[in-house]
């Protein structure tokens, strides 16, 4: 068993919200272990409340079952809580490319940090004309914003 | 059951009777965005409900290991009303739009100096709770004080509403910081936070808001009159209906799971 493998199979685990986007993209995987004939996987959720968490749980354990690995123990740890500044920055292209526009890259979201909680632009026309709708939106992780020049309605991935 | 046990059941209860609450717009909300927006907050504080059951769990597990061993489940959907320690405040009806903003944000006010205060205290479960919450509280903070001055500072209607929902809930409001037995023994022992200790930063907090939505502030000398006190367990009419219902499938099918 070697690490790299089992984390390439764990990098195929997609959010089932968003699915451009991997668990390890979100920063939601924090760990592998292997110990003896177990694998230790270690994740943290995005809010307290993500119903996405049961969904991901069980995703991974398939995921590493079809590739042969069925010792599985999944851990989940609050603490650092999560951030979005854990998000990759191949997961932000990706969020954008979605239709989704991501926090800003050039400050930091975790606590005590400088973060503004505005996206930068609208991801469709890059306009930076842009207001919020709604500070929550279909996901806990999200925002509802309205772009003023193409006047599409748009998701935000919060500043969290 | 020990006084740090019932303090995390306590702070349990909390959220999960407001969430519980709250999830009853969904679907009723007065446009879907705010629909959305308090169904998230729903969602936040039942998460956190769930962390918190299931820290007090772990520790009843450790500390009786020759019982039968308990879940989040168990606590939640296996206690009767007396046994909830939640504030009464939480489980009074929704009433209309105006009293359901209040009522979060009065208590998101609270929640969020009550989880910053348990940061630097001495159980590392609940400093990681705490640590996760803030970062949602925030938002509710945040929104919640939007909707009070956009209610307070808005029609004729809109502020006469804001009128009576402060009439209704401000009743409610001294018991969250008149500390329960157990949780002045919590605190002493370093474990818990006494929640007068809140009092006057929560207080400055709410009247700042209150103030520029143009309502009038919440009257600052406490009022100790009599009142009920759910965190002991004593509750209104109100709890034991929102138990019927949140209990319903456990109690007539025992044991089931997801």
């Amino acid at each position: 068993m070697k690490k790299e493998n089992i984390i390439s199979v764990l990098e195929g685990v997609t959010d089932p919200e968003i699915p451009v986007l991997s668990i390890a993209d979100l920063g939601i995987l924090r760990d592998v272990e292997i110990s003896g004939n177990e694998i230790i996987v270690t994740i943290t959720p995005t809010y307290s409340g993500c119903p996405a968490m049961d969904a991901i749980q069980q995703d991974i354990r398939k995921a590493l079952s079809i590739n042969g690995y069925e010792k599985v123990k999944i851990n989940q740890v609050l603490s650092p809580p999560w951030t979005s500044d854990w998000l990759s920055a191949a997961g932000k292209e990706k969020l954008e490319a979605f239709g989704i526009a991501a926090p800003s890259t050039s400050h930091s979201c975790a606590a005590g940090g400088t973060g503004s909680d505005s996206p930068d632009h609208c991801p469709h026309c890059h306009s930076k004309n842009i207001e919020m709708i709604s500070r929550f939106g279909s996901t806990s992780c999200k925002a509802l914003y309205r772009c003023l020049e193409c006047r599409e309605p748009f998701d935000y991935f919060k500043c969290h | 059951m020990s006084p740090f046990s019932t303090y995390i059941i306590h702070l349990a209860d909390n959220a999960l009777i407001l969430g519980h609450r709250n999830s009853e717009w969904t679907g009723h909300g007065p446009i879907l965005e705010q629909d959305i927006a308090l169904s998230n907050i729903a969602l936040d504080l039942i998460g956190q409900s769930r962390n918190l059951y299931q820290l007090a769990a772990e520790r009843l597990n450790s500390l009786s290991p020759e019982r039968k061993s308990i879940t989040e489940d168990d606590l939640a959907y296996l206690r009767d009303s007396t046994e909830y320690k939640n504030f009464v405040l939480l489980e009074q009806d929704n009433g209309d739009w105006a009293k359901t903003i209040l009522r979060e944000f009065y208590f998101s006010h609270f929640q969020l100096l009550q989880y910053h205060g348990l940061l630097n205290r001495k159980d590392p479960g609940l400093a990681a709770i705490s640590e996760k919450s803030i970062k949602e509280i925030r938002y509710h903070v945040k929104w919640s004080s939007e909707w009070v001055c956009r209610l307070g500072d808005g029609t004729l209607e809109s502020h006469a509403r804001m009128l009576n929902a402060l009439d209704a809930l401000n009743p409610w409001i001294p018991e969250l910081f008149i500390a329960a037995d157990y949780e002045k023994e919590a605190a002493e022992s370093g474990l818990a936070l006494d929640p007068s200790a809140l009092y006057e930063d929560w207080l400055s907090m709410v009247n700042t808001v209150l103030a520029n939505a143009t309502l009038p502030l919440y009257p600052p000398e406490k009022k100790d009159a009599f009142s009920l006190s759910g965190k002991n367990g004593f509750h209104s009419e109100h709890l034991g209906y929102i138990l019927a219902e949140m209990q319903f499938l456990q109690r007539a099918y025992p044991g089931c799971s997801w």
